[in-house]
């Protein structure tokens, strides 16, 4: 029978640990809960193939954010990431990260995976951050998937690809019981009952459309369409100050990291189109991207990645990792374009919104054991709402989720949900399908995401967010009520599209409740234009409560490691001063 | 409403004198994390079906015989 002819069916299978989310933090979760237990069954689930799906589909050229001995302490990092995130920030888990994720690094280059050494064979470490050193090149970094892979195989970890999960299962007492999901090849729907789930399954990085008009032409792996922040809404799970959007410097129209964290250690820096420096320091935070925008729109613009000083040596070193590892199109690109780094300096724009902790701190709020409000329910990358937390991120958290989690599963039985949980789901999931006549998906998400950049980008403003919830709310009925999909792969653009809408609607609402401008660019709102932190100093937690979307404030949590007063603004302090 | 067919000229190019999916391989329809490569049915060949690219490269990358080229897409080239 032809792919992506639909196929009506329905079946169960169960397991001790379901993975949700085959890219970094799913293969360290499920291989950590499978060490845990070896004779547990651990699914790892996958929309895309394990091999190659996520956001290090094709490896990545650095880590930044490993925390060395030697080069930096896990005190030092956690302040820099309170810092950098406005001072909103549950320091345990930072910490906590901050103190595992060498353990981890350790643990990857046992796997394979190698990274930067000096000629003392130590990890060579540099500095891009504004107060602390923590970057380490992986100029072999195309060999993490593989090496990952391995590794699954080796622990027998069951893996289901090109399965889609659509929603979470709960019990009565609201325990999680599992999740439904469906083949993305077949349509074919599948059950599958678990003690514990984990979501890993990355940024919403499909919300904004690129200036490009492109639909799959995102910063973000374009498979990343925001399902896991869509499931854990529905779940009844709190997610925590999405109103702190991803926002990054990208090359223009190529929408890839150009990449600064690389480049920036040899020498190379931010410019605008006189030829100088307006920023401080590179790191990609709020305040950071706030100056970028204000450059771009001052008419000192364009701004561009500046290398043509550099000695050709080294820009051929630079050129061997950007052209080689995570975005290897990126060589294609230029050569296109005519661009020699040697002479001519990268274009560079700002990306579309989404969301992502992995970069911000817009995620399913988790404490520092990865555990999310639903019981059995975790989350580790760039989904859970550990700020800043990138692929080192994804891993250790990913680890303490895997371990956590299967502790979870050890001392509990499966929890029983109602069969008309999934009766209801099937049809929600197949509706697309039953319409003769209607609105393809890729219109609907065109239309979607238009409008989320035409009223949820940056500067917020209250009387535009208003409009731009009445538009979507039209555009949500007609996807409700007349999408169609007319084989399986329609059907799962059809299903993202619905992640998509979810988010879009939570990205308003959860910036419509912030009554303040914090994080620089990402929550920045015209109305309240000042930081607030008499009355805003606290986490924004999002949740389904009786059907409907509801914001509440959560205190941050006392910090561990304190930040003196005159340390508090220092990421406020990006713009370059003239100097007298 | 009635649907019309859209034109779109699309980033993955794959020779077919190289490629060997008639023989059975499916390397990288396998890969790809758009899904958006198929077999045809008329040469037994790959394709791309469906012009959802990210030019993220895993389909040429992993091909055994070099058969499948990712160019970057003609709207943000």
């Amino acid at each position: 029978m032809a792919l992506d002819q639909i196929v009506d069916g329905l079946s169960e299978v169960s397991c001790d640990v379901l993975v949700i989310g085959g890219g970094t933090a799913g293969p360290m979760a499920a291989l950590k809960a499978k060490l845990k237990n070896p004779k547990a069954n651990v699914v790892l689930l996958e929309k895309a193939n394990v091999k190659r799906s996520g956001a290090i589909s094709m490896g990545m050229d650095g880590l930044n954010n490993a925390v060395i001995p030697g080069y930096a302490t896990p005190e030092q990092y956690t302040k820099e990431i309170t810092i950098a995130n406005d001072g909103i920030v549950d320091q345990k888990a930072v910490y906590k990260y901050a103190q595992n994720c060498f353990e981890i690094i350790e643990e990857l280059d046992s796997f394979g995976i190698r990274f930067l050494k000096n000629e003392n064979g130590d990890y060579a470490v540099k500095k891009v951050h504004h107060i602390g050193t923590y970057v380490l090149p992986m100029p072999n970094g195309e060999t993490v998937k593989k090496a990952l892979y391995r590794q699954l195989r080796r622990a027998r970890i069951l893996i289901s690809n090109r399965y889609m999960a659509t929603r979470l299962l709960k019990s009565a007492d609201g325990r999680i019981a599992g999740a439904i999901s469906v083949n993305t090849r077949t349509a074919e729907m599948l059950v599958i009952k678990a003690k514990a789930v984990i979501l890993c399954m990355g940024a919403a990085g499909r919300l904004g459309l690129p200036t490009s008009g492109y639909m799959f032409g995102t910063y973000e792996n374009a498979a990343n369409s925001g399902d896991g922040y869509a499931m854990a809404y529905h779940a009844g799970a709190a997610l925590a100050n999405l109103e702190c959007f991803q926002i990054n410097p990208l090359i223009k129209d190529y929408n890839g990291p150009a990449c600064a964290y690389v480049a920036g250690p040899f020498g190379a820096y931010t410019a605008n189109n006189e030829g100088s420096r307006f920023i401080e320091c590179d790191y990609w935070s709020g305040q950071m991207m706030l100056e970028f925008y204000n450059e771009l729109l001052s008419g000192k613009g364009p701004v561009f990645l500046q290398l043509k000083h550099l000695h050709p040596d080294t820009i051929s070193e630079i050129e061997s990792t950007l052209h080689k590892v995570e975005r290897p199109t990126r060589g294609l690109f230029q050569q296109g374009r005519g661009v020699d780094y040697r002479s001519e300096s990268i274009e560079m724009h700002i990306s579309e919104i989404g969301f992502c902790s992995g970069h911000s701190a817009s995620g399913v709020f988790v404490d520092d054991n990865a555990r999310t409000t639903v019981p059995g329910l975790y989350a580790a990358g760039d989904m859970a709402s550990v700020p800043h937390n990138y692929m080192l991120g994804a891993f250790t958290n990913g680890s303490v989720a895997g371990i956590d989690a299967m502790e979870f599963a050890d001392s509990h039985g499966f929890a029983e949900f109602d069969a008309a949980d999934v009766a209801k789901e099937r049809d929600r999931v197949m509706a697309p399908t039953k319409r003769e006549d209607g609105i393809p998906p890729n219109q609907v998400e065109y239309k979607t995401r238009r409008l989320v950049n035409d009223y949820l980008q940056p500067p917020k403003v209250t009387r535009k967010y208003e409009l731009g919830m009445r538009r979507l709310a039209e555009v949500r009925e007609d996807m409700q009520e007349r999408m169609i999909a007319r084989n399986a792969h329609e059907l799962l653009r059809a299903l993202e599209v619905q992640s998509i809408m979810d988010c879009a609607d939570m990205a308003a609402h959860a910036s419509l409740y912030r009554e303040e401008s914090r994080w620089g660019l990402y929550h920045w709102r015209t109305d309240f234009p000042e930081k607030d932190n008499e009355n805003w100093f606290c986490h924004t937690l999002l949740s389904k409560q009786d059907g409907r979307m509801t914001s509440e404030k959560r205190a941050v949590e006392p910090y561990v490691v304190p930040i003196a007063d005159d340390e508090k603004d220092l990421y406020d302090k990006q713009r370059i001063r003239a100097r007298a | 409403m009635p649907l019309a067919s859209y034109q779109t000229s699309v980033p993955v190019v794959v020779d077919d004198a190289k490629c060997i999916a008639d023989k059975g391989c499916t390397v990288c329809v396998d890969v790809c994390p758009l899904d958006v490569l198929r077999i045809s049915d008329m040469t037994g060949k790959a394709y791309m079906a469906y012009d959802e690219c990210w030019y993220c490269m895993p389909c040429e990358a992993d091909c055994p015989t070099g058969a499948v080229t990712v160019n970057i897409p003609y709207l943000l080239r």
